[in-house]
């Protein structure tokens, strides 16, 4: 769905000729202020409406956070979390944490290092990682070489989904949908280091109000990210439901993309006359009633939008 | 809004309370955001749950729902006794220095003039003592023990931190710490905005939570200045309007009033509005009220209204008591009522007493339905398993539904919280058959005239002397509609001072109100929105966002009521002497001729503070400044005193334990079987209070596929401690129940509903978010009011869907 071009392609899944070099691009980044959001969830309505996706209408679990997950048709959730910290003035403390989920846009991007299909994944200049759906073999790898746990496969149509930090609207000049529709300013939008000395402010102001700890979320495991947070407590990442303290690409993406690839690689071309062996001796696998009636009732799930 | 939207990013300490403004208002809210980030301010959140403003706040303090008088009472009395107020502007600007007459009493928790049959105070014994001009006395130090100051002092010093404490179970010292906190902005470079909602308006004594409000930010000298006020959250976009233009049952536009029985001549009806000053030159601009009443009789009946017929007084009806909501569907249930026009409105989702409200529809012949949706209202006849278990059969009212336009269908104005009238423009075609409300109305009325004007009647009069001068008689247009309210002159109005000079030709609208007059020269449908629309055309449409002073006040941006003044009271934002009391958030001070600055002033803009007698800033009351006290107006006594909700989970008034007249309001109106359908403790043990949640509007929104999708289906809210006590489990499905029905749906187990401790007993809470019932195209559910008690303040007749008692079990 981008609207940037092939010169502004930075890195690209499962290929090895170079990306252009040519064109100089700012890095850009969404800067997610968690001390002033309150969970109002237009983000995730101004999500829906400018990437035209309907989730099903569910159930309360016993939460706010609804849809409860991300899933193909949800890019962007809020997790509210409850916890109690320790202050020095007041003692225990209760503290309701939002946090807006979603893709973090990491400079080394482990979906794209671990994405087998050429173009599925490419990643921009500006730093933004997008998902080329009509390349995706919905092999799921992607979400494997996630430190963040984002991508999810589509069961109607096996294709891999996340937020694409709206790159259709950014190619044309616009901020994101969600930054556009945050009604406090706690989605902020620009480059890179205006985004930095912004959360810079915002994390004096945290401290002045007690919160030693307050910092920015851009982790170094995984390069930094186009995505980032101001946490009030950014000692312990974890406590904003369950955002990783420490992200790093998977050691077996890593080793994937390094020496065991090419013996991988060598298995599959032993599956492969493993398969034609079984076809020779066994014969083919015919569709079975029963995957008919699968596919039948994917497909009704997929028509009926509530 | 005495202040305005954009106005409280000038706050240094922002207390929301009686409401949720990141929940319910969320784009409004970021101007806290704003002050916070750009002001240092402070935010305290007062609230029975730690809501979504709590989680931005800098200090929550929890409280029993329905006990806000005596949180904010014990705040008067930390303020009072640690002399922690804004003295100078105390004693210029409020009538704490004005003496009461010795009849005035308060004993037991009831004030003097109480009629027990009635339920009704007579006010003759509060007012103050008046010297031989019939001048109200007052003693400049404040010192008289009569004097509003020291009656104060008595009547709050009861309200200590450990009484706060037993009755709101607000812990001593986070209460403490709240009083602090307020107390810091009762100096004049600091300032406080209150933001509160239906949390302090839907109780049986919401106006006095309000008032109490009121009297803290007196005292602090925070009314009338950038960054203060008492900031009313409407919760519809134009809601505001609604009130402004009069659509309650004794109202008129612009807060005049319809007169009551004993009113049956124009001259009586005056008197207790057209007040006249209490004090030498103020300007008691109620005085006034003549020439906004003739101008609104002459707008609606044009020639018909005559000096010789008192202007068509006698147009008007009488009103015999309040025909409220509740007041028509206790009719209703009485067979009195028979036939209900609902215009954008769902009875039988927000009113309380679900089982009554469908009971009074089903005695009706007919109901009249006119809305853009289908509603619980337009279907309430028709089963919808237990969310609706109605007979279809055994129902015969005649159910006629009017397809209308919703907001965006449509030209017109808005007016928001902060009293700005915006224009805005039609957006899309409305759907199928729908048409405008204003048509359908429209047709409606000519279908009724037609039939008095061929068969007469008992008095046709009214109806067929209407004005009635659109272009499109069918379809009047919502730029004519304005041009009326506004107002124009009929006549040449002439200059009083230079009667050669002509101020407004015949024919020309009126620039402002202060061009109106008695004599049937003018005629204006809502005087205080005189101005919107003037010669120079619409002013609502304006959209210049300038603001040359850096407080927000874009004067150019749409038109504020009144007189596109933004800060009521801005005056006030001046020390006596004229000159501000904060260099450095100027509102409007004294030139050395006249009023300027920053507002459009709030005062006769010659009135030099020099005077003898200066004109003080709160140029509406007939004291010319705030009432502390309040002699008149309020029906449960001059001065806010804590009452128990009429359903409390506390058997007595901790205030005043032996006397079971003074449990709960003493004024407030229960008809005769509400009574019997109140809760007692002992089944009920739990507190409920019901609320709104970010993710939707009301009932509407259900409808909504996205707002569907971030918040499917009904739930309740409760603690952790009530939930293992009742072993109810996160996401298990439990049944909600009061003495007036049940609810069932999910249960979501949380911290943010602290258990409280009010004088040795354990208090739970009930969280019931409004939103669902059983039409929509989110999960179908109960409707919360189901369950809510049928009484409402004594003096707004509001519902108390805020506190009342219900019982919680596993379904």
């Amino acid at each position: 769905m981008s609207s940037l071009q092939s010169l502004d392609i930075a890195a690209r899944s499962a290929t090895t000729t170079p990306s252009p070099q040519v064109r100089k691009t700012p890095e850009l980044a969404k800067l997610i202020d968690v001390s002033s959001c309150i969970g109002c969830k237009a983000c995730q309505v101004a999500c829906m409406q400018w990437n035209d996706l309907r989730d099903e209408v569910g159930d309360n679990i016993g939460t706010y956070d609804n849809p409860r997950d991300l899933t193909p048709e949800s890019w962007t959730v809020m997790r509210f979390s409850e916890v109690e910290t320790q202050t020095k003035d007041e003692g225990t403390r209760l503290e309701w944490l939002i946090r807006k989920d979603g893709c973090m846009h990491g400079e080394d991007p482990g979906c794209l290092k671990a994405c087998p299909a050429p173009g599925a994944i490419v990643q921009y200049t500006n730093g933004i990682v997008d998902f080329i759906s009509e390349n995706c073999i919905g092999c799921g790898y992607c979400i494997k070489g996630c430190p963040f746990n984002i991508p999810r496969i589509s069961p109607v149509d096996h294709k891999s989904y996340k937020c694409t930090l709206c790159s259709d609207r950014v190619g044309v000049g616009l901020e994101p949908a969600c930054v556009k529709a945050c009604p406090t300013g706690a989605i902020m939008f620009g480059s890179k280091s205006d985004m930095a000395s912004w959360a810079g402010e915002r994390i004096e102001d945290l401290k002045s109000r007690g919160f030693a700890n307050a910092g920015l979320y851009d982790p170094p495991g995984v390069g930094g990210t186009h995505v980032m947070y101001v946490l009030h407590h950014a000692d312990r990442p974890s406590l904003y439901a369950g955002l990783p303290d420490k992200p790093r690409i998977s050691m077996f993406v890593e080793a994937w993309k390094g020496m065991f690839k090419p013996v991988a690689l060598a298995g599959i071309a032993v599956a492969a006359v493993a398969g034609f062996l079984h076809w020779v001796v066994t014969g083919p696998n015919d569709v079975q009633p029963k995957d008919d009636a699968e596919a039948e009732h994917l497909r009704q799930k997929a028509d009926d939008p509530t | 809004m005495t202040n305005h939207w954009v106005d409280i990013k000038n706050a240094d300490v922002v207390l929301i309370m009686g409401g949720n403004a990141a929940e319910a208002h969320p784009c409004g809210f970021k101007w806290v955001i704003e002050a916070k980030h750009h002001n240092k301010a402070k935010l305290i959140v007062v609230d029975p749950r730690f809501t979504r403003s709590a989680a931005m706040s800098d200090y929550y303090a929890p409280i029993r729902a329905g006990s806000d008088i005596a949180f904010l009472g014990g705040v008067l009395n930390y303020l009072l006794s640690k002399d922690q107020i804004q003295r100078e502007y105390v004693k210029n600007y409020t009538n704490a220095p004005f003496i009461i007459g010795e009849g005035f009493g308060f004993v037991d928790g009831l004030f003097s003039g109480y009629d027990e049959t009635k339920r009704r105070y007579d006010a003759k014994s509060w007012e103050y003592e008046l010297d031989d001009h019939g001048f109200a006395k007052v003693d400049p130090t404040m010192e008289h023990p009569r004097c509003v100051l020291q009656v104060m002092k008595r009547h709050y010093a009861r309200y200590t931190p450990e009484m706060v404490s037993k009755i709101t179970g607000t812990p001593k010292d986070k209460f403490l710490k709240v009083c602090e906190m307020i107390a810091t902005t009762a100096v004049p470079g600091k300032a406080m905005t209150v933001m509160y909602a239906l949390g302090w308006t839907q109780h049986s004594q919401g106006s006095q939570m309000i008032r109490t409000g009121a009297i803290m930010q007196l005292l602090l000298g925070n009314i009338g200045i950038a960054g203060g006020g008492m900031n009313a959250l409407r919760g519809h976009s134009n809601i505001q309007g609604l009130t402004d233009l009069g659509l309650l049952s004794n109202s008129l536009p612009g807060y005049l009033s319809l007169a009551t029985d004993a009113e049956q001549d124009l001259e009586t009806y005056y008197k207790p509005r057209a007040l006249k000053p209490l004090r030498p030159n103020q300007m008691s601009y109620w005085q006034n009220y003549p020439k906004f009443f003739v101008s609104l009789q002459k707008a609606w009946w044009g020639k018909a209204a005559t000096a010789e017929n008192s202007w068509a007084f006698h147009y008007l009806p009488k009103i015999d008591k309040l025909y409220d909501v509740l007041q028509a569907f206790e009719l209703m249930n009485q067979g009195k009522l028979n036939g209900y026009i609902c215009q954008g409105f769902n009875p039988v989702g927000s009113f309380p007493n679900k089982k009554k409200i469908v009971a009074g529809l089903s005695k009706l012949k007919y109901l009249v339905i006119i809305d853009p949706l289908t509603t619980e209202t337009a279907e309430f006849w028709k089963n919808y398993g237990e969310h609706n278990d109605v007979k279809s059969e055994d129902i015969q009212t005649t159910v006629f539904r009017f397809p209308s336009t919703c907001f965006a269908e449509e030209d017109g104005s808005l007016t928001n919280s902060s009293r700005w009238l915006q224009w805005h423009s039609k957006g899309a075609e409305p759907p199928g058959e729908a048409r405008g409300d204003v048509e359908i109305i429209a047709d409606i009325f000519h279908r009724i005239k037609t039939a008095y004007v061929k068969e007469g009647g008992a008095f046709p009069d009214p109806i067929v002397n209407l004005t009635w001068s659109y272009k499109i008689p069918h379809k009047p247009s919502a730029e004519e509609l304005a041009m009326e309210f506004n107002g124009k002159a009929i006549t040449d109005v002439l200059d009083p001072k230079d009667p050669a000079k002509v101020l407004v030709k015949a024919g020309e609208q009126v620039s402002g109100f202060g061009l109106l007059r008695d004599d049937g020269s003018t005629a204006s449908g809502c005087w205080i929105f005189a101005g919107a629309w003037t010669q120079a055309g619409n002013q609502m449409a304006r959209r210049d966002n300038a603001d040359p002073w850096g407080l927000g006040q874009t004067l150019g941006w749409a038109w504020a009521w009144p007189a596109n003044r933004r800060i009521l009271y801005n005056a006030a934002s001046s020390a006596p002497d004229g000159k501000p009391w904060d260099a450095t958030r100027k509102l409007v001070q004294w030139s050395g001729t006249s009023w300027v600055g920053a507002d459009v002033p709030d005062i006769r803009p010659d009135a030099d503070p020099a005077e003898a007698d200066r004109v003080q800033p709160f140029i509406m009351t007939s004291e010319g400044v705030a009432r502390l006290f309040a002699p008149t107006g309020m029906a449960e006594g001059p001065l806010p005193e804590h009452y128990e909700p009429f359903e409390s989970p506390l058997a007595n008034n901790p205030m005043h334990p032996n006397n079971p007249k003074a449990r709960a309001n003493p004024a407030a109106r229960v008809f005769k079987g509400d009574m019997e359908a109140f809760g007692s403790p002992k089944d009920f043990p739990y507190v409920a209070t019901s609320y709104r949640l970010t993710e939707h509007f009301h009932y509407w929104t259900k409808n909504v596929l996205t707002s569907a999708i971030i918040q499917p289906q009904q739930f309740v809210e409760i603690g952790e401690q009530l939930a293992q006590a009742k072993g109810i489990e996160n996401g298990g499905w439990v049944k909600v129940s009061s003495n007036r029905g049940f609810i069932k749906c999910v249960a979501v187990v949380t911290k943010r509903i602290p258990q409280l401790d009010c004088d040795g007993i354990k208090v739970d809470t009930v969280g019931l978010p409004n939103h669902w019932g059983f039409v929509g195209i989110a999960k179908p559910g109960y409707l919360v009011n189901t369950l809510t008690p049928f009484v409402g303040d004594a003096n707004t007749q509001t519902p108390e869907y805020k506190s009342f008692l219900v019982n919680i079990e596993k379904a």
